[in-house]
């Protein structure tokens, strides 16, 4: 099928609103190159689901499409038409499964050596649409907290040696109650600017409870759902034949309600937790490495304006002649490892809010939990300075809120 | 957001890792004060062997040379790199995948076959180019690899080479799973076949020409029980496959032997620090095999030793990937690696900066080994062929 044959027919097996949508941008939708439109419908198809954010940006991006002329929509679109498709890549249903067609296509891209094209065109489109349409400013700075190394006794790792050059390390930090301390401040600036999927915590073990006005996740709320998912997983595995490209494809099509997810309730949520299970690797294992991709997805995603992150330690990877030698596996946790992997993936969390929008008014601070050092990263807080002066956490959470 | 391969980003990578090599190692620059001309090697004596260790899931510079990595490296900084020829800018243009990109630097050919398949190469093998120009028998060239996924590497599917003509494969871990099953409940074992961390718990149908096991004791003249002993001794895959590796140039002194190591890409599962782990223990391999060859007279002074990473990993500043997790943006970071040549004829303590391609290394090995790598586009390195 070719997009010059969609009709609204064809978008008949949508949700509704993103039905709606299609249908209103059905001429536009006919005439974009088979490289491009089935992208487009992979975010359309999840209309009904995605984040206010999120539709924000597809919205920008078809009234970007509707406001060109016949000559600027040629060009913009030149780069993608340019490109050249394997015929098969036709009879794929992409407009029910434009999913499948993007994974077809990213390999035919990457083997025929027009990855780089086709990236370069990608930024320059995304980079056009939003120029054409920029972003209301946000209503407060951003405010990104981390807390990390739950746990751990002594350290002997040099903790926040890539965030200390963007800031302030404060290496006797007074920390009572110091979890409760960062969720009151996420939970006032909630309250200040309440909206939807605005304000989340995140945590990698049991979730405390969460005043009202969070959207909260927790690799420990999701254990029903993770065994779900690993169940299908270890199916999967076990099938006669096993290929892995489908293996990704059934993970993908995975519905919340297979894994137990609460579809009613919060349907962008639960949407959101099944990717961050079953898109991001090493999600359904690791709850460092679960709490470092939902906030990835989060931030890529919802563009909060605080997100708190509480990293618990995950499980410890046996080494082979240990493994070998038990009869019985016993789960332990790793809390010096998971300082390291959480230390890691603060410095992510800091790198993407960076790359949101207000980035220069952003605030970021980072909590040895339980211990007197962290980082604090702000407009107005030195660069690359070390402060041993006593401060509590909450006092120096103040000063970035 | 997406950002594709820039030479001059290859350059800055390259320049920074040269620099920091100066003041780490004390390694002058070649450019500086030799021409590539004069670099040439003298002519491969005949009975020259040639080692050669990948490691599939490439390490960063910020976790190796730069400053942050060293404490990361210190084998291949204080005891390999004095010695070696180490190229700064390796280049590689092809599919980031680890079997594909292993497949592209074993022909000399950017292979474009889908990485998760169990295939040939499409490509002659620098296994055969050796085994047929110079007359070699089979146990003259082996490939120790991770995982059942580099089952089919030995040998390509090309009409003029193929069935019979490459490496022999042994895949250490295919070997484990298969001992300790028959002498216990496998099922326990099953992780031991994980071997692809892109896809967790991805074991792809086996359909190679590998040593089984009921083969090891007539091949590698090692029993089940020692194998199994042992491997219960090492605290990973690529600890076994080096194991492996130096039992075969006890065995039969291989001239030709391709080590693939592996436990770098548990990076893959986004645990940093196990990332960290997997770089430790590569570094600390690679060095007990330079050791191992300088100990074995077989091997002695007449081996070239190559190290190099298939490619590299995401940098943390492109946002189309998640930093060392994964290789999939084809970033300058994951296509701009590096390679170090050990031996008797390699100039000490040098680098080169001008950028070379990872297919050039079949054509490097045919100057040295005496084949002639016909159909592979790469270009033998003047430095050291």
């Amino acid at each position: 099928m070719l997009p010059n044959q969609l009709t609204t027919a064809s978008f008949a097996a949508y949700p509704a609103e993103a039905r709606a949508l299609a249908a209103t941008h059905l001429e536009r939708l006919q005439q974009l190159p088979l490289a491009f439109v089935p992208l487009l419908l992979r975010e359309l198809i999840v209309y009904d689901y995605k984040f206010p954010m999120e539709r924000r940006d597809l919205d920008r991006q078809l009234r970007y499409l509707a406001s060109l002329d016949a000559e600027a929509f040629r060009q913009v679109l030149a780069p993608f038409a340019g490109l050249r498709l394997a015929a098969d890549l036709e009879k794929v249903d992409w407009v029910d499964n434009p999913a499948v067609f993007t994974e077809q296509l990213s390999a035919h891209l990457w083997t025929t050596h027009q990855i780089d094209a086709f990236r370069a065109a990608a930024v320059d489109y995304v980079a056009k649409a939003t120029a054409a349409f920029p972003n209301e400013p946000t209503p407060t700075h951003r405010l990104g907290l981390a807390a990390l190394g739950q746990g751990v006794k002594t350290n002997d790792y040099k903790l926040f040696r890539k965030l200390r050059p963007q800031g302030t390390y404060y290496t006797n930090v007074r920390a009572e109650n110091g979890v409760q301390t960062l969720l009151q401040i996420v939970a006032k600036r909630a309250q200040a600017h309440p909206a939807p999927y605005s304000h989340w915590y995140i945590d990698g073990g049991a979730p405390l409870p969460a005043p009202e006005g969070l959207t909260q996740v927790s690799y420990g709320g999701l254990s029903t759902a993770r065994a779900a998912l690993q169940s299908r997983m270890q199916k999967i595995y076990e099938a006669s034949v096993f290929d892995p490209e489908a293996f990704r494809t059934t993970l993908a099509q995975t519905k919340p309600g297979e894994i137990g997810l609460n579809t009613e309730q919060d349907p962008a949520l639960s949407r959101y937790q099944l990717s961050v299970l079953t898109e991001g690797s090493g999600t359904q294992v690791f709850a460092t490495t679960f709490v470092q991709w939902a906030v990835r997805e989060a931030l890529r995603r919802a563009e909060p304006l605080t997100l708190f992150a509480r990293f618990a330690p995950r499980q410890r990877e046996k080494q082979m002649n240990e493994l070998l030698a038990e009869t019985l596996h016993k789960p332990e946790l790793d809390p010096q490892g998971s300082l390291v992997d959480a230390d890691m993936a603060a410095y992510y969390h800091w790198l993407n809010q960076q790359r949101l929008p207000g980035a220069e008014k952003s605030a970021f601070l980072v909590w040895f939990e339980d211990h007197g050092e962290a980082v604090a990263i702000a407009p107005g807080i030195e660069r690359g300075k070390t402060s041993e002066s006593p401060v509590s956490l909450a006092e120096l959470a103040g000063r970035l809120v | 957001m997406f950002s594709g391969h820039s030479p001059e980003l290859s350059r800055a990578i390259a320049a920074s890792r040269r620099n920091f090599l100066r003041l780490a190692a004390g390694t002058a620059a070649a450019s500086t004060f030799f021409g590539p001309a004069a670099l040439r090697g003298m002519i491969a004596p005949h009975g020259h062997k040639a080692v050669v260790v990948t490691f599939g899931g490439g390490a960063r510079d910020e976790e190796t040379f730069m400053p942050d990595g060293q404490e990361n490296i210190p084998h291949l900084l204080g005891e390999l790199i004095p010695q070696s020829t180490f190229f700064s800018q390796v280049i590689n243009k092809g599919i980031l995948g680890h079997y594909v990109a292993t497949a592209s630097i074993v022909t000399g050919v950017y292979e474009t076959f889908n990485n998760f398949a169990a295939v040939s190469p499409n490509n002659p093998t620098v296994f055969e180019y050796f085994r047929k120009d110079q007359k070699r028998p089979a146990t003259d060239s082996w490939v120790v690899a991770p995982s059942n996924g580099f089952a089919r590497i030995g040998e390509s599917g090309h009409k003029a080479y193929g069935p019979g003509m490459g490496a022999g494969v042994i895949l250490p871990k295919r070997l484990l799973s298969a001992a300790l099953t028959s002498m216990s409940d496998g099922a326990r074992y099953e992780h031991l076949l994980r071997d692809n961390y892109e896809t967790p718990l991805h074991a792809p149908t086996l359909t190679g020409h590998q040593i089984e096991l009921n083969q090891m004791a007539e091949v590698l003249k090692l029993s089940v029980d020692d194998f199994s002993t042992h491997a219960r001794s090492l605290a990973s895959p690529d600890e076994m496959s080096v194991y492996v590796a130096k039992h075969l140039m006890q065995q039969f002194a291989p001239s030709l032997l391709w080590v693939t190591l592996h436990d770098i890409d548990i990076a893959h599962s986004g645990t940093f620090s196990l990332y960290l782990n997997g770089i430790r223990r590569c570094d600390r391999l690679c060095a007990e095999l330079w050791q191992a060859i300088q100990k074995n007279p077989e091997y002695a002074n007449k081996t070239t030793l190559f190290i190099l990473p298939d490619f590299g990993r995401d940098s943390d500043i492109d946002s189309g990937g998640n930093g060392f997790q994964h290789h999939r943006t084809g970033d300058s970071m994951s296509r701009t690696t590096w390679m170090m040549a050990l031996g008797p004829n390699v100039k000490q303590n040098v680098i080169v900066d001008r950028a070379v391609e990872s297919i050039d290394l079949v054509p490097t090995l045919g100057a040295l080994l005496g084949f002639n790598a016909r159909f592979s586009p790469g270009k033998p390195i003047p430095e050291i062929a």
